[in-house]
């Protein structure tokens, strides 16, 4: 056994200097999220009785414990500060390390670098350990400076710790479920999305589970992201539940190691199919429709599953408030129409964030087809630069349009069987359109920033981070409306509902025009990136 | 020894050249002329600018300095008009990995406006590629079938080839070979990098070697002969005093009876006066080959 560990410590060296700035960046940034949130809690509620009362909204709005979890302890200070961490941050905590994990081993070993590497003294076995080691690590890290940032803003202290423990061993968990992952498919693209596919099932599960008038509460108990919300940190300290997280873990690292035993390297579970002899592709769109079709195949299925469960529990908001000053507050706000409508507004409002992110790594295709070499075979045939560009940024924008309209239908169907009402299909429908030139803003900056540097196109990542960032947390750090503005979702007209702004659609298409004027023409005059 | 054949007209016309990555001076004014009908080769050590100029040539990167014209065109303004009437193979063939390698030689053949499906299935057959195969499932020498047969099957002018037999086997190579003599008989013209000397002495019309982005040597095989030095050796009854320091003899060992010596083509009338003169009993003379040319090139790039 131990020559098959054997290189392990060099090749976790070779981990960290590669990732030297992209976990610390990271993890960095999570925990001082944690932090911030937990200190504005604290001053935003100095007393019991403001805290219940925010509780009590939470827990009694279907959408946000949908989205969020409820709160097990409304008079506990922490369990309310670290209300969008439960859920939401430990589902992009999981992404981290997935993407972490199937970087330094699928991706590597569709690189060929695995090989280069394995030709070396190093033992079968050590490239997972290195990697599982090292993305361990950093979730311990981040759980470390979780407790310390809740300590640091006046929480208990049992309760912190225990949230830190559960960030990592969520972390560690999806790990795990990634390894296993990076065995079963052949591919990194692959892996991830298998990866990913299982954070977004465990995530809806336990949204599913967390609304126990609508669905089975047990789905809760089968989610890992659930098991993080069932720790109840500062409600309860539910220490023995991390048991959870780690027996999956203990369980699905041996799984993995014996799967990649089995198998050859490069190759997944299943074998290739060999391919037709000869193609009929024969323009850079249809090049860039095989190679971007799965992609969106996956996300047209996941946004109408996302989009239809939550159009369908949208009526049942106004009905779980019931206590007489709520009903006040709802007749104030323009009556359970108008709560509806929010609802509806907020939901759509999500999906266009969260189909951005799908725009975006569709038209980073632009960089990974030109660092990989593949730009260099199409342009040296009579294909122009702003064809082939085109071809991958308009699949962007149409693919961004096309889950939208999807998302709407879906969003609206959903509603529409909830209350028996089919016109609300098309009203919800037209207002998910009008999130679409946000979505687009992000793929033309993709565009602009690529062009320009194409070295830097991920920085757009960063960019998408500040902006759901600020879009969640802006209002509570009292972040200035100025800085609020520059985030293109901020600008989307609130629809449905009667007093929507519809100057920001066209703004914000003016905008995308611009980046995407700005990006075709740097990259008409720059060298190709080798 | 600059002078190219002028005869017939140039295909490639590159002047002065000059392309800086950064404070990486990659192309420091290199001169480049292919003429029509022609393969030449295009020699040089590793990083001495030979993928840089081709690149150039196809206008993917852009000349900070210098003349360019390719096919009576301007490789950066005119590049889709010229890309008809050219094909390429990189020297790094990265194929999409989830695309058979069939569709790949369709699709690039397509995208250049079109490729012979006789030529195609004719090449597929004589490289000895399976065209079903998905691109990550190809070995290095598959993949630079697959670029071959992609850029050998359109009927172009001009092929741009960055190593093109790197990781094929001797066989393919011999088929490689054998079809570039084909594509000279059909008046194209040929821009051959390579680091393989056999294969360019067998090959090449003529030869431009390349060194840190400027011109070392170029000409046609027999003038660069001329310019490398012929191995003599012999086995004399009495060696005669100052062989060394005759001009154009270099690196003279003497080993009892026999001597050796590497000679200048300007040098050989002298040399072989004092080897009579010694009585010759044996005497080899080895031709020399653009290897030595090379090495000796090479050489010269080190402290």
């Amino acid at each position: 056994m131990s020559s098959e560990l054997t290189g392990t410590a060099a090749l976790i060296r070779l981990a960290l200097r590669r990732d030297r700035l992209l976990i610390p960046a990271w993890v960095g940034l999570s925990a001082s999220m944690v932090w911030f949130s937990a200190s504005a809690t604290v001053d935003l509620y100095p007393n019991e009785a403001a805290r219940i009362q925010a509780a009590n909204m939470i827990n009694s709005t279907a959408s946000l414990v949908a989205l969020y979890g409820p709160i097990y302890d409304p008079t506990s200070l922490g369990a309310l500060s670290m209300t969008k961490m439960t859920a939401v941050y430990a589902a992009l905590v999981s992404i981290l390390m997935v993407t972490l994990v199937v970087r330094h081993t699928r991706a590597e070993e569709e690189a060929g670098r695995l090989e280069l590497v394995g030709s070396g003294v190093v033992g079968r076995a050590a490239p997972m350990t290195a990697a599982l080691l090292v993305v361990g690590g950093a979730s311990a890290v981040l759980g470390l400076l979780a407790a310390a940032g809740l300590l640091a803003a006046g929480l208990p202290v049992a309760g912190s710790l225990l949230f830190g423990a559960g960030w990592a061993a969520t972390g560690l968990c999806f790990s795990a479920v990634a390894a296993v992952a990076a065995q079963v498919t052949a591919g990194s693209r692959a892996a991830n999305g298998l990866g990913f596919t299982v954070i977004a099932a465990a995530y809806a599960a336990r949204a599913i589970g967390d609304l126990a008038e609508a669905g089975p509460g047990w789905l809760s108990w089968l989610s890992p992201i659930g098991w993080n919300q069932q720790i109840r940190a500062f409600a309860g300290d539910r220490w023995s539940v991390l048991m959870l997280p780690l027996a999956a873990t203990a369980l699905l690292m041996p799984v993995a190691f014996i799967l990649r035993r089995r198998r050859d390297l490069g190759s997944g579970l299943l074998r290739d199919r060999p391919g037709p002899a000869a193609g009929a592709l024969s323009s850079p769109i249809g090049l860039a429709w095989r190679l971007q079709r799965p992609l969106l195949v996956a996300w047209t299925v996941g946004s109408a599953l996302m989009a239809f469960m939550m159009g369908s529990i949208a009526n049942s908001i106004s009905g779980l408030l019931d206590s007489p000053a709520m009903k006040d507050i709802i007749q104030q706000l323009g009556g359970e129409q108008r709560l509806t409508d929010a609802f509806l507004a907020a939901v759509l409002g999500l999906v266009s964030t969260i189909i951005a992110a799908y725009g975006i790594s569709a038209t980073t295709r632009l960089h990974t087809e030109e660092a990989g070499g593949h730009a260099e075979s199409v342009l040296a045939t009579a294909i122009p630069r702003m064809g082939w560009a085109a071809s991958h940024w308009l699949f962007a924008l149409t693919g961004v349009a096309w889950l939208m309209l999807v998302a709407g239908v879906a969003t609206g169907a959903g509603h529409a069987i909830a209350i028996g009402d089919p016109s609300q299909v098309l009203v919800i429908t037209v207002a998910a359109l009008a999130r679409i030139p946000a979505a687009w803003v992000m793929v033309s900056l993709v565009v602009a920033v690529w062009g320009l540097w194409p070295h830097a196109t991920g920085v757009v990542w960063g960019a998408y981070a500040a902006f759901i960032v600020v879009g969640e947390f802006g209002r509570l750090w009292g972040v200035p409306p100025w800085v609020m503005d520059f985030s293109p979702f901020t600008h989307s007209p609130m629809l449905p509902g009667p007093e929507a702004q519809l100057w920001g659609m066209l703004w914000l298409t003016v905008v995308a025009g611009a980046f995407l004027a700005a990006g075709s023409a740097a990259f008409r005059h720059r060298d190709l990136a080798g | 020894m600059d002078a190219p054949s002028s005869k017939s007209p140039a295909v490639i016309d590159v002047v002065g050249l000059v392309k800086s990555f950064g404070r990486t001076k990659a192309l420091n004014g290199l001169n480049l002329s292919v003429a029509q009908g022609e393969v030449h080769g295009f020699l040089g050590p590793n990083g001495a600018g030979k993928t840089t100029t081709l690149r150039l040539l196809l206008g993917l990167l852009r000349a900070d300095a210098g003349e360019m014209r390719l096919l009576g065109g301007d490789p950066w303004t005119d590049a889709v008009d010229l890309h008809r009437r050219l094909a390429y193979v990189p020297g790094d063939v990265a194929l999409w990995p989830n695309l058979s390698g069939g569709e790949v030689i369709d699709l690039l053949g397509r995208l250049r406006g079109g490729l012979d499906p006789q030529r195609r299935d004719n090449l597929l057959e004589r490289f000895e590629l399976d065209p079903t195969k998905k691109g990550r499932a190809y070995s290095k020498g598959n993949r630079q079938k697959v670029a071959l047969v992609a850029a050998l099957a359109s009927d172009v002018e001009l092929l741009l080839l960055d190593e093109p037999t790197l990781g094929l086997d001797p066989l393919m190579e011999a088929q490689f070979r054998d079809y570039i003599n084909e594509v000279r008989g059909d008046g194209r013209t040929v821009l051959l990098s390579s680091h393989t000397l056999s294969e360019v002495e067998a090959l090449c019309d003529r030869v431009t070697i390349i060194r840190e982005g400027v011109v070392v040597e170029t000409g046609t095989m027999a003038q660069l002969r001329h310019l490398a030095r012929t191995a003599v050796s012999a086995t004399l009854t009495t060696v005669p005093a100052g062989l060394a320091d005759l001009p154009g003899v270099h690196d003279v060992v003497v080993q009892g009876q026999r001597i050796s010596a590497s000679v200048e083509a300007e040098g050989m009338p002298a040399l072989m006066a004092a080897l009579s003169a010694g009585g010759v009993a044996t005497l080899t003379s080895a031709p020399p080959t653009l290897e030595e040319l090379f090495l000796r090139h090479y050489r010269e790039a080190q402290p």
